[in-house]
């Protein structure tokens, strides 16, 4: 009887322990923002200052945050459209960024002399803030659509054409022995050696990237007046002291980078096998 | 028992030995100037034989071996393959490497099938398959072949590498301390494995080893070096033990320790290592 009594418990008792765990995870993030919340609605009330407080952001924008659909044409549209037309452009300017910056980064991993010429022109273009591209940019493609995508693929391009040619430098010398032994061709090469051993480097290039490149629209939508996005949503909020409205598109810009983030932290997990993580 | 170059030559069957490293120096440039490795080496192995070749860390023996498969050139002098002198890597000149060189990301099969794939390009998909699975069994890793190279041990992949290796049929297998790094009673396994095999398939194999009983129990002759820079072969001990070999009658031989002996006095007294 005991015996069966113990096996019948420590089950339930692990179980419990889990959920436990489960919950605790979610419980503290959750009220670490509640507390966050707290300080910031006292601040307002003690200081002198044109912010409101999270009670008076809710109340002036409960029709943006409970209505994220509306469309009424131009750029009035609701939270979702705006966010949803910034992503298209993210989406279109980091895909060119990625096919370019992995196939450049292939090239000059693979080949010293461009390496040598390249680097130091890289190491310069590499550090200029998205922001400063967008004068040329306009000046370049006239448009603004056309100027925002060349934003948004000269910001994402850099960390992925980088990595992908410190992945190409770093193939073991084991490796390439290998592949000279075999006299492998080299599609052969290509595809069994050079892009497995770079993709965990890739990989963290384009981890990177999507992340500057959600930085980057929404600097890049701020500049570029009349369009459609959550850059320039929150520009004309502002010049119409609607700052409940700046802060709630805040939220949904973090919370979009975060799930850009994560999902590309996932799709890292298929693809690259546990070995290689 | 202890023969020279020449004997040996003589010895053959063949008028030309198979494989001949002919005067062969070997300098790398350095900052504070040239490094000379090897000076006017010479060797001459016929076809089938197993070599073993020995020394102190250094000494050139990785240089030397570089040379046979293509990855190394000589500054001067010539090594010769069947007459033709050698120009790069390739796979008639095998190279078991030194940390196996396996690709993490292909599983045992397609390790060992990447080569046989290239080499014979003639051949049907199943065929490749075929012969594969063939020396996979072989190295008795026939259950194993869908698993990654980081699932399995030192042991197991040194096999695959044996495998991806000899199902090339090479007409030469170069082994670089292929058993260093494994545990005694694994490395004696393998080597038994490896006389099978090279009984079977009679490729001529040159080995590097640091371990002189490994040596003995191998190799048809054993090519020990002088130290570096500057190193030679200072002997080449003929081992005359009669194959098939079993280990531990070999080792009740008072010729055995004879051997053993001459080759500990070449590496510990005449050519003591002085540690720089």
């Amino acid at each position: 009887m005991t015996i069966a009594r113990k096996q019948f418990n420590k089950p339930s008792f692990v179980l419990d322990k889990k959920l436990k765990q489960r919950l605790e995870d979610i419980a503290t993030p959750l009220g670490t923002i509640l507390i966050l919340l707290l300080i910031w609605q006292l601040l307002t009330m003690i200081l002198p200052t044109d912010l409101p407080g999270p009670i008076k952001v809710v109340q002036e924008t409960w029709v943006l945050i409970l209505y994220p659909f509306f469309d009424f044409g131009g750029t009035n549209k609701g939270l979702f459209w705006q966010v949803f037309t910034s992503l298209q452009r993210v989406a279109i300017g980091y895909s060119f960024a990625a096919v370019v910056g992995i196939g450049l980064g292939i090239l000059v991993g693979l080949n010293k002399r461009l390496s040598k010429g390249l680097d130091p022109i890289f190491n310069i273009l590499r550090t200029v803030p998205p922001l400063a591209w967008v004068p040329i940019a306009l000046a370049a493609l006239k448009q603004n659509q056309p100027a925002a995508l060349f934003v948004i693929f000269i910001t994402a391009i850099w960390p992925i054409l980088i990595n992908t040619a410190v992945g190409v430098r770093q193939i073991p010398q084991d490796f390439n022995n290998v592949a000279q032994v075999l006299q492998l061709p080299k599609t052969e090469y290509f595809f069994k050696i050079l892009i497995p051993s770079a993709l965990p480097y890739i990989f963290t290039g384009l981890r990177i990237a999507i992340g500057l490149s959600w930085l980057a629209i929404i600097a890049a939508e701020i500049v570029m007046s009349g369009i459609v996005g959550i850059g320039f949503f929150i520009w004309n909020a502002y010049q119409n002291s609607q700052i409940s409205e700046i802060i709630v598109s805040l939220v949904y810009i973090g919370l979009v980078g975060w799930l850009l983030d994560s999902l590309m932290a996932w799709v890292q997990t298929l693809i690259l096998p546990q070995s290689q993580r | 028992m202890v023969t020279s170059l020449k004997s040996a030559q003589r010895s053959s069957h063949d008028a030309t030995p198979f494989l001949i490293v002919d005067q062969v120096s070997k300098v790398y440039p350095t900052k504070t100037g040239d490094y000379t490795v090897l000076k006017d080496v010479n060797l001459a192995v016929n076809q089938g034989e197993f070599i073993c070749v020995i020394g102190h860390s250094g000494c050139g023996k990785s240089t030397l071996l570089n040379m046979v498969s293509g990855f190394a050139k000589p500054t001067t002098g010539r090594v010769l393959l069947q007459g033709k002198p050698i120009e790069k890597p390739g796979p008639d000149r095998m190279v078991v490497f030194q940390g196996y060189a396996l690709l993490p990301w292909l599983s045992v099969f397609e390790n060992v099938y990447l080569g046989v794939n290239v080499v014979y390009p003639q051949k049907s998909k199943s065929e490749k398959t075929q012969i594969v699975k063939e020396f996979l069994a072989m190295v008795g890793l026939a259950d194993a072949m869908e698993k990654k190279p980081p699932q399995i041990s030192g042991g197991m992949k040194q096999r695959v590498a044996i495998a991806r290796a000899l199902a090339l049929c090479p007409e030469v297998l170069i082994l670089d301390e292929p058993f260093g790094a494994l545990d005694a009673i694994t490395k004696e396994e393998l080597q038994e494995e490896l006389l099978k095999i090279w009984n079977t398939h009679k490729c001529t194999v040159l080995m590097i080893t640091h371990d002189i009983d490994e040596a003995l129990f191998l190799a048809d002759r054993l090519v020990m070096m002088t130290n570096g820079p500057a190193a030679a072969i200072g002997e080449v001990m003929e081992i005359p033990f009669r194959r098939p070999r079993n280990r531990s009658r070999m080792m009740e031989t008072p010729e055995y320790y004879k051997l053993r002996n001459h080759a500990l006095d070449f590496l510990y007294n005449r050519f003591a290592h002085d540690d720089e």
